[in-house]
């Protein structure tokens, strides 16, 4: 291990360390801002190991998200199965979904495949919502369960190590080097013989599997399902806006990106109530023309200026 | 990036982070009662909020302060109204429903527009021992939230006795001979929509009804054209829409150019709006709606004129006299008991009766309110209650004749 | 029969929602996030004149037209330009333009809201009119005129004018543009307001039958997406072709199937013709 992973090893251990024990010290106001922090943190990080490296921006996370709360909203509230077991099988589900999705949309680039997700989101949108109407006639979706916004946020967190840790090791491994050459010229990639499809496919499916698995987690925290909320597209565009602030370049990427702009949102919201989507609207130009290159890239820069 | 843009980029990192920083800080009076609601100003559901609660908040915290405040720890206390806007996104509500309850430290909140919202709110309203006087919350799960929930009351009914009222409606006017057994029925695809069309089927059938044509349609379907052409091919006697706002217009629309002729005509939310009668003038004569109130009593009246002149806005006819009432009913309880002491003014609530816009409300077993109107009949630019649980003041439902 | 004509004037109120973006992504090359909040402001402008001035929403199309085109003109200049001056890639564009149009639907919802925060609904021209024993409603006919009439003007404009083939160079390559002497910024701008202003006056006749409210624009900018996608980028007559086809699938389905799954229906053709014609129905294969 060479020093500089040496540091980042330390580093990382302290983050998790203190982002461990948030709950215990924060009231339940911060708690929440954590948690919803926590949610991105996990879903723009998860997204970003498929979207960074191949710069395909994929607009499905609300899709998968959505299969995570609604199967548990399902399971639970229709056939009495238990939270953890709904939760196992979701993200399954979302995976296979994504290994179909996969191979479907291999021979798209660019903007096809961004709005080919955005579609198929929308597709499965409608046919949980038929679904449900015509063969379920479910009464509403419950989940009451007795996790606390900790319980929920421990569990995020642990997700987000997992997320954080397989990131890791993908960049490391002749996976994540595969995925570099696709994202600056996949021509390339093909004739030094890599398996474009296949990395590709897998990618997106560990993106599938971790937002079915968030939105599941994070299921007990709506208490009511409705598959139009759950099956968000804001959500999706959400997503890609939190990593593209933060660049997409990196691992902790989002990270540095999420943190500040959650904080921001919380204080447009607290300072302008009846203005709220009016002033995220201001920030998130400021941000654009300001921060060109993302919080990453004003880190670096930071960085090599201090270096100097 | 140049050294200018760094700079740049620091400063506006900077500049944001202090807005938080500032807002976080917010100084607090503390001769006041603090009131606290996270209301949808944008978002889907923004609309139906904007008719129904945000106008009745305005006129009654006005109210309460222009006659000197709420009456509590022997003097007057003036309410400070503390409102923050989640977009209609549940995780951003629960948010700020937390932000309410720790950071500004409200002493009361109201209650959120929707069943998911409302539900999704509950753990924290009962986490910090705050009563929720939920509104625009039709469940069939009342008992279960009640019993989960001690804190939470219902005021605007169940799911199943809604749609008691709107079979007891359209069997009225079978039984008039008005009607026959036919009954045409869609519904959104959503939740709301799926829920009473689910509840309707087998009762309608139970009741001896036909139905001929029975389809959903998506959320945010653009053009309503062959369910209402569909409908009609099947030639019901009556038509029933377990709608949203914006289908219930879109329906109604298109049902008029298609001259739908059928003798019951029903769509559920926003029937009732004033936008509806508004946008259709004399033509929904007769036509048959969720909610429904009696606009005969005196305190409905005085209601509806000081809405009116308060707001510049008339109130909806079924869910803003209800929510009125609930701001009653807590303005009731806190002066009842005489402190900001929550406990009691949910134990207050419990176990005594309140005099609201809507008449006599008291709460049974289950927290629940067994008195409210279900179903609502245009007449004359008005919309009077035709079916109800516990009000009995209803009055006999009429052929609708035509759309003219 | 009902299915054809009913079919054909849900087209066209597609076309009037795509025809917009399909000029603004495909010339000017801007992912317009912001497009369906564009739509929504139009019908904005229609409800507000009709209800407190009685004005007719034909007559308030002359209005927002050039008003959205002078708006979505200075829009390019000031908020959109710098970003197309600094993107090296047209990947760096497109998240540049994701990101600020995103932020510009916030704060048109925003605005919008404070405006009026309830439903745009209101009545004009219900009224039936029956077209070969199919019932229709007058105000979707108009709404369908006026696309047929906007999509043949922009045609003529594109295929007939010499500006028009300025236009459509710059939509093949923008390097190649600017080497013949075109100028491709002002030409972009140039198409991006007019994209805007179709996309509003679209808005304005739209909101005649379907009732709007401040934050719906979301719904309208995704079919947009669809529909000009699946058309293929940068080629009007494919989105004008898409837009047909989903109306004509939408209806339908919904008169012989189900009309709870129209918008399902509507996505499996939107897929499939990518599956198939992974660059769309008309659109080149990208080199």
């Amino acid at each position: 291990m060479s020093r500089g992973e040496a540091i980042g090893l330390m580093l990382a251990i302290i983050v998790v360390a203190v982002a461990a024990v948030l709950p215990l010290i924060l009231d339940g106001y911060w708690l929440s801002v954590a948690l919803t922090a926590m949610m991105y943190v996990a879903l723009a990080t998860s997204w970003t190991l498929f979207s960074g490296p191949t710069r395909y921006l994929s607009l499905a996370t609300g899709a998968f998200f959505g299969i995570g709360g609604y199967l548990v909203g399902l399971g639970m509230s229709d056939y009495g199965l238990s939270f953890w077991l709904m939760a196992a099988i979701a993200p399954v589900v979302a995976t296979a979904l994504a290994l179909l999705i996969g191979l479907a949309t291999l021979r798209l680039s660019g903007v096809y495949f961004v709005i080919f997700t955005l579609g198929l989101a929308e597709m499965i949108r409608n046919l949980v919502s038929w679904i449900q109407n015509n063969f379920l006639g479910s009464r509403g979706l419950y989940v009451l369960t007795d996790f606390t916004d900790a319980d929920i946020y421990w569990m995020l967190l642990a997700v987000s190590v997992a997320i954080f840790a397989l990131g890791w090791w993908i960049n490391r491994s002749r996976l994540g080097f595969a995925l570099r050459i696709i994202g600056s010229d996949e021509e390339v990639a093909k004739h030094v013989g890599i398996d474009t499809a296949w990395s590709k496919v897998v990618l997106f499916m560990v993106t599938g599997f971790f937002a079915a698995l968030i939105g599941a987690l994070v299921a007990p925290r709506y208490s009511y399902i409705e598959p139009n909320v759950v099956f968000s597209p804001e959500l999706s565009f959400i997503v890609v806006v939190m990593a593209l602030l933060g660049g997409i370049h990196r691992l902790w990427g989002p990270l540095v990106g999420v943190i500040p702009f959650t904080l921001i949102w919380e204080g447009i919201t607290i300072s302008f109530p009846n203005y709220t989507t009016l002033f995220l609207g201001f920030s998130f130009l400021l941000i654009v023309y300001f921060l060109p290159h993302g919080v990453v890239g004003l880190m670096q820069s930071l960085v090599r200026r201090v270096g100097r | 990036m140049d050294r200018r843009s760094v700079l740049r980029a620091a400063c506006t990192w900077a500049a944001a982070a202090g807005i938080g920083a500032l807002a976080v800080t917010s100084a607090l009076a503390e001769d006041t009662v603090k009131i606290g609601v996270v209301s949808h100003k944008t978002g889907p559901l923004a609309g139906g909020e904007a008719v129904t609660h945000t106008p009745n908040i305005e006129m009654w915290v006005k109210q309460v302060n222009d006659r000197g405040g709420l009456k509590v720890d022997g003097g007057q206390k003036k309410i400070e109204l503390i409102d923050y806007d989640d977009k209609t996104n549940p995780a951003e509500h629960i948010k700020a429903v937390q932000r309410l309850a720790t950071q500004d430290k409200v002493d009361f909140m109201l209650s959120p527009y929707g069943t998911g919202f409302n539900v999704a709110a509950a753990p924290i309203y009962a986490k910090y021992g705050y009563p929720l006087i939920a509104v625009s919350a039709i469940t069939d799960k009342i008992p279960e939230l009640a019993s989960r929930f001690p804190n939470m009351f219902f005021t605007l009914g169940s799911t199943t006795g809604f749609v008691e009222g709107a079979r007891d409606t359209l069997v009225g006017l079978r039984d008039a001979g008005v009607i026959g057994n036919r009954i045409a029925m869609v519904n959104v695809a959503d939740a709301f929509g799926i829920e009473l069309a689910d509840v309707a089927r087998p009762m309608l059938t139970e009741a001896g009804f036909e139905i001929v044509y029975d389809k959903s349609y998506p959320l945010g379907t653009p053009d309503l054209s062959p369910i209402i052409k569909g409908a009609k091919a099947a030639e019901p006697d009556a038509f029933v829409a377990w709608s949203y706002p914006p289908d219930t217009f879109g329906l109604t629309e298109q049902a008029i150019i298609e001259d739908l002729d059928v003798n019951a005509y029903y769509t559920a939310v926003a029937t009732a709006f004033p936008a509806f009668s508004a946008k259709f003038g004399s033509k929904i004569e007769g036509n048959l709606g969720a909610g429904g109130v009696n606009p005969d009593t005196p305190a409905m009246q005085a209601y509806r004129e000081e809405h009116k002149a308060v707001t510049g806005k008339e109130p909806d006819y079924w869910a803003s006299a209800t929510y009125y009432a609930s701001l009653q009913i807590l303005e009731q309880a806190i002066e009842g008991v005489g402190t900001l002491d929550r406990q009691a003014v949910i134990d207050y609530i419990k176990t005594h009766t309140f005099d609201t816009v809507i008449g006599p409300v008291s709460f049974d077993e289950n927290n629940n309110s067994e008195r409210y109107w279900s179903v609502g009949q245009w007449r004359d630019g008005v919309f009077r209650a035709v079916a109800d649980t516990g009000m009995g003041d209803s009055v006999k439902p009429v052929a609708k004749d035509g759309w003219n | 029969m009902d299915i054809l004509i009913s079919g054909l004037l849900l087209g066209g109120t597609y076309a009037l929602i795509a025809m917009g973006l399909n000029l603004q992504y495909g010339v000017a090359r801007i992912m317009n996030l912001a497009n369906g909040e564009m739509l929504v402001l139009g019908g904005l402008a229609a409800f507000w004149l009709f209800v407190a001035d009685g004005l007719s929403p034909i007559a308030t199309v002359f209005l927002v037209a050039p008003l959205a085109f002078a708006g979505n003109w200075l829009i390019y200049r000031l908020l959109i330009r710098p970003l197309v001056r600094r993107a090296k890639t047209q990947g760096q564009l497109d998240v540049d333009s994701i990101l600020s149009t995103f932020g510009m639907s916030f704060i048109f919802v925003g605005l919008m809201v404070t405006i009026h925060g309830e439903y745009f609904t209101y009545s004009y021209l219900a009224d039936p009119f029956s077209i070969l024993g199919t019932t229709v409603a007058v105000n979707r006919l108009v709404a369908f005129i006026a696309a047929v009439a906007i999509g043949a003007a922009i045609c003529f404009w594109l295929y007939r004018t010499q500006s028009g083939t300025a236009v459509r160079a710059v939509s093949v390559s923008t390097e190649a543009a600017g080497l013949v002497g075109i100028n491709v910024e002002r030409v972009s701008a140039f198409a991006f307001a007019i994209g805007g202003a179709v996309t509003a006056v679209g808005g304005t006749l739209i909101s005649t039958f379907i009732t709007l409210d401040a934050s719906m624009g979301v719904i309208f900018t995704m079919k947009a997406l669809i529909i000009v996608i699946m058309g293929g980028v940068g080629d009007i007559r494919g989105a004008i072709i898409a837009a047909l086809l989903l109306g004509l699938v939408e209806t339908a389905v919904a008169t012989i199937i189900d009309p709870g799954l129209t918008l399902v229906a509507a996505y499996v053709i939107f897929l499939s013709v990518l599956l198939f014609r992974p660059q769309g129905l008309f659109g080149r294969r990208a080199s």
